[in-house]
């Protein structure tokens, strides 16, 4: 059976703000976090969020001041916000009803029944003492969306059209959550090893869920150069742009292998992967400017994602 | 007005169809049975079997109300509906053939040639066109009401693109889920083979440029449509695509849909999109949901339209006063379903009679649906009939009347038992190269206590409906 352009564009935008749901869901935990230290001033902290999450211009519009409570309120439940949970789920599910067709019953009905719930709770004010509860319910109704989809869809070219909308939305908010830290992870950073950095550090590693996993990987001192390659090139971590990447370019080797064609598309994403495997040390990265680095694999992701949606037709010419 | 009420008859008896049912209620607790009723609205909200109520911007998706009481049919009383409704559908079929023909019932003075040439619903764009295998209206739902033991009358022929067919089945699937035991004690005759037969249908009336397989299509107006959920159902159910307008353009004389690999040809279009928005080259040029050159394609033999466009004519509220001529014209034996009694208000004699009595009748719009622009003379307030009047004076052929039929009854679970309310019934019918009708259909009910109107975007709800086997 064909499958429409328009519907694999519905899958991948499904699957990215799914995604992007969760993301913001962790980032405001991170947030949280630092602010209950009160090692930091909570202010900055909850600025940066809004810098990691891409939205500093539109709250700028809408609020003069950086008040913890209007920022997650922002960032939760602004419908203003499109990249709000709530405007993230809304368009998630809206993708969804669109490609109805293209999901199964579970996976439709997990995202519909997440919707229900989200929609519900944060139709009305989030206190600060109910926000971790209101932080877990996304992050666990987005699983199941993701555990249904694992679990019942076909492997077959829509199934390779969503993950490679999660996976892009993944690399790119990951590479936007270091690229707002970079400037704590630089050598220079003057308050380097005070108990300050050392939360700013955490909260980076939260804002992925990956304190813990560092630790197996790294052993239990936080240190810089080993975030930076946890987060940038090491291949088990699976919100890594190096794992999300690999993803990327696997999910498209099944789709030239399905159609019996390669496009641009892939061409792009071997060079980056290729990238990644050549960079013997996190060094190199660190050496030539994390932030340029950071600004340009933003930039080319979305390259990226342009490219995909051209090759398989996503929009009508 | 006493309703035939299709359960219990007196204070302890029930009507035969319904034995087991009862027998099965009785033993239930009334307060478990109230949170199953929750348990059903759950569903169906996860489901999101949804529709939108156009006008109300606030209740973007809204349920429709289900309720747990079955709608039950022996398989004598299903027989003889079914036998009547495929005589009503073959005729149907014959007229849309004649009309875009000879018409052959204009010249015997069956039918008055201005409800055919004035009326907004013939297409003549299709005149001489002959669809593949000859069928024009594929999909039909023919609103039927009932109103005693044995007497059941056609509301309405729904013949351009009927809606509902998903609840049909969704319901069904809700009562199997929660009462299991119920399907075991009684037999009833499935309705889920309804997407097999529809893909059938749809396959069986190929155009001539289909080489093999027939690549089938669902084509909607999108997802802020009202019936979108059930565009999506039925082409998930089927396993085609769904397609909206912005998915297809005109390629070497063929539709074609864009996919992942580039243009493929459509041969059989279900489309559920009204004929004034089909083809933007056709019809209404401002148009968006349809597709530029489809009906030229259409009548080059490139691709299938079901419902054809200009099926419209044969529903039409003004030419359904004629249904038991038409027929008994083409099928050469008396309708057997019967038509309800029905004023035109274009005549004189009738319209003064219409004025006269518009305290006991149902006046409708000729082109109206879904219950809006209609007047329930008995249920109006003396305010709402005199405006009404003004109106049927200014332009009395936009109007019919009908006797307020007493509509039979079918008990719902209310808090303090079993209550009676109003039901209709909506049997979906497939013509291709068989006649296909689904056992059963969508029983609507007025929630209302007393209300008459059934509609979904009047406080109406759904129930089950069932045809016993045996």
């Amino acid at each position: 059976m064909a499958l429409l352009g328009r519907t694999a564009n519905g899958l991948f935008w499904m699957h990215r703000y799914i995604e992007r749901a969760e993301n913001m869901a962790r980032l405001i935990d991170a947030g949280l976090r630092i602010s209950l230290t009160n090692l930091s001033a909570g202010p900055e902290e909850w600025h940066s969020v809004l810098t990691s999450a891409g939205v500093e211009a539109g709250y700028r519009a809408k609020y003069a001041a950086f008040e913890p409570s209007s920022i997650i309120d922002f960032l939760l439940r602004d419908p203003d916000n499109p990249s709000s949970v709530v405007s993230s789920i809304d368009t998630a599910r809206m993708n969804g009803r669109m490609v109805r067709t293209a999901l199964t019953r579970e996976v439709w009905e997990a995202l519909n029944e997440g919707w229900i719930h989200l929609k519900r709770r944060l139709g009305r004010p989030v206190s600060e003492t109910e926000l971790p509860g209101v932080l877990d319910l996304v992050k666990r109704q987005t699983a199941y969306v993701r555990g249904a989809f694992h679990g019942t869809m076909l492997r077959n070219e829509i199934f390779d059209f969503a993950n490679l909308g999660t996976f892009i939305e993944r690399a790119d908010n990951t590479a936007r959550i270091l690229d707002v830290k970079y400037w704590v992870l630089l050598p220079k950073h003057s308050s380097i090893g005070s108990p300050l950095d050392h939360f700013q550090w955490i909260s980076i590693l939260r804002s992925v869920s990956a304190h813990r996993a560092y630790t197996w990987e790294y052993g239990a001192d936080f240190r810089a150069p080993d975030i930076i390659d946890f987060l940038v090139l090491n291949r088990r971590m699976p919100r890594s742009l190096a794992y999300s990447y690999g993803m990327i370019e696997e999910s498209l080797g099944y789709l030239a292998r399905t159609y019996g064609v390669e496009h641009e598309c892939h061409q792009i994403a071997r060079a980056r992967t290729a990238q990644f495997s050549r960079c013997q040390s996190i060094n190199d990265i660190i050496e030539g400017g994390l932030h340029e680095f950071l600004e340009s694999f933003i930039i080319e992701t979305n390259g990226l994602a342009n490219e995909i949606a051209r090759n398989y037709s996503f929009y009508p010419i | 007005m006493t309703a035939f009420d299709e359960m219990l008859l007196g204070t302890e008896g029930v009507r035969p169809p319904y034995e087991k049912f009862q027998a099965w209620f009785r033993k239930q607790d009334p307060g478990t049975l109230i949170d199953k009723s929750g348990e059903a609205e759950s569903l169906f909200h996860r489901t999101g079997i949804t529709f939108a109520v156009y006008g109300d911007e606030a209740a973007a998706e809204r349920l429709i109300p289900f309720d747990l009481v079955p709608r039950i049919l022996a398989r004598a009383e299903w027989d003889r509906l079914a036998e009547g409704i495929e005589q009503r559908v073959r005729a149907l079929n014959a007229f849309l053939d004649d009309i875009y023909h000879d018409q052959e019932i204009v010249k015997a003075g069956k039918v008055p040639a201005r409800l055919i040439e004035g009326n907004e619903a013939f297409l003549p764009q299709m005149v001489g066109f002959r669809p593949p295998a000859g069928v024009y209206t594929h999909i039909i739902g023919t609103d039927i009401v009932r109103v005693g033991e044995g007497e059941f009358y056609v509301l309405e022929d729904n013949a351009r693109t009927p809606s509902g067919v998903s609840y049909m089945i969704e319901n069904r699937e809700t009562m199997m889920q929660m009462f299991p035991e119920l399907f075991a004690q009684n037999r009833v005759r499935p309705v889920e083979t309804y997407p097999t037969d529809l893909r059938r249908s749809l396959a069986a009336v190929a155009p001539p440029a289909c080489k093999g397989e027939p690549t089938i299509a669902v084509l909607t107006p999108g997802i802020h449509n009202s019936a979108f959920y059930e565009h999506a159902f039925l082409a998930d159910q089927m396993g085609v695509e769904l397609v909206e307008g912005s998915d297809l353009k005109l390629v070497d004389g063929r539709i074609v849909m864009r996919t992942t690999q580039g243009y493929q040809p459509i041969d059989v279009l279900y489309r559920r999109v009204d004929d004034a928005f089909l083809d933007p080259l056709a019809f209404r040029p401002e148009s968006v949901l349809g597709v530029a050159g489809i009906f030229e394609v259409y009548k080059n033999g490139g691709i299938t339209i079901a419902n054809a466009p200009g099926t419209g004519i044969a529903d039409d509220k003004a030419i359904y006063s004629y249904m038991p001529d038409i027929v008994e014209f083409y099928t050469g034996k008396p309708a057997m379903l019967q038509n309800v009694p029905t004023w035109r208000c274009a005549e004189e004699d009738s319209l003064a009679y219409v004025l006269d009595h518009l305290e006991e009748l149902v006046v409708k719009e000729v082109h109206g649906s879904g219950g809006y622009g209609m007047l329930v003379g008995p249920t109006a307030s003396r305010a709402e009939r005199e405006a009404f009047a003004v109106k049927l004076r200014q332009r009395p052929t936009n109007y019919i009347a009908q006797p307020t039929l007493a509509l039979s009854t079918v008990p719902i679970l209310v808090d303090g038992g079993l209550a009676p309310r109003h039901v209709d019934l909506r049997p979906f019918v497939l013509v291709s190269d068989q006649v296909r009708i689904t056992p059963g259909g969508l029983t609507r009910v007025a929630l209302k206590e007393g209300s008459l109107v059934v509609n979904s975007s009047q406080g109406g709800g759904t129930k089950d409906t069932w045809v016993l086997e045996v």
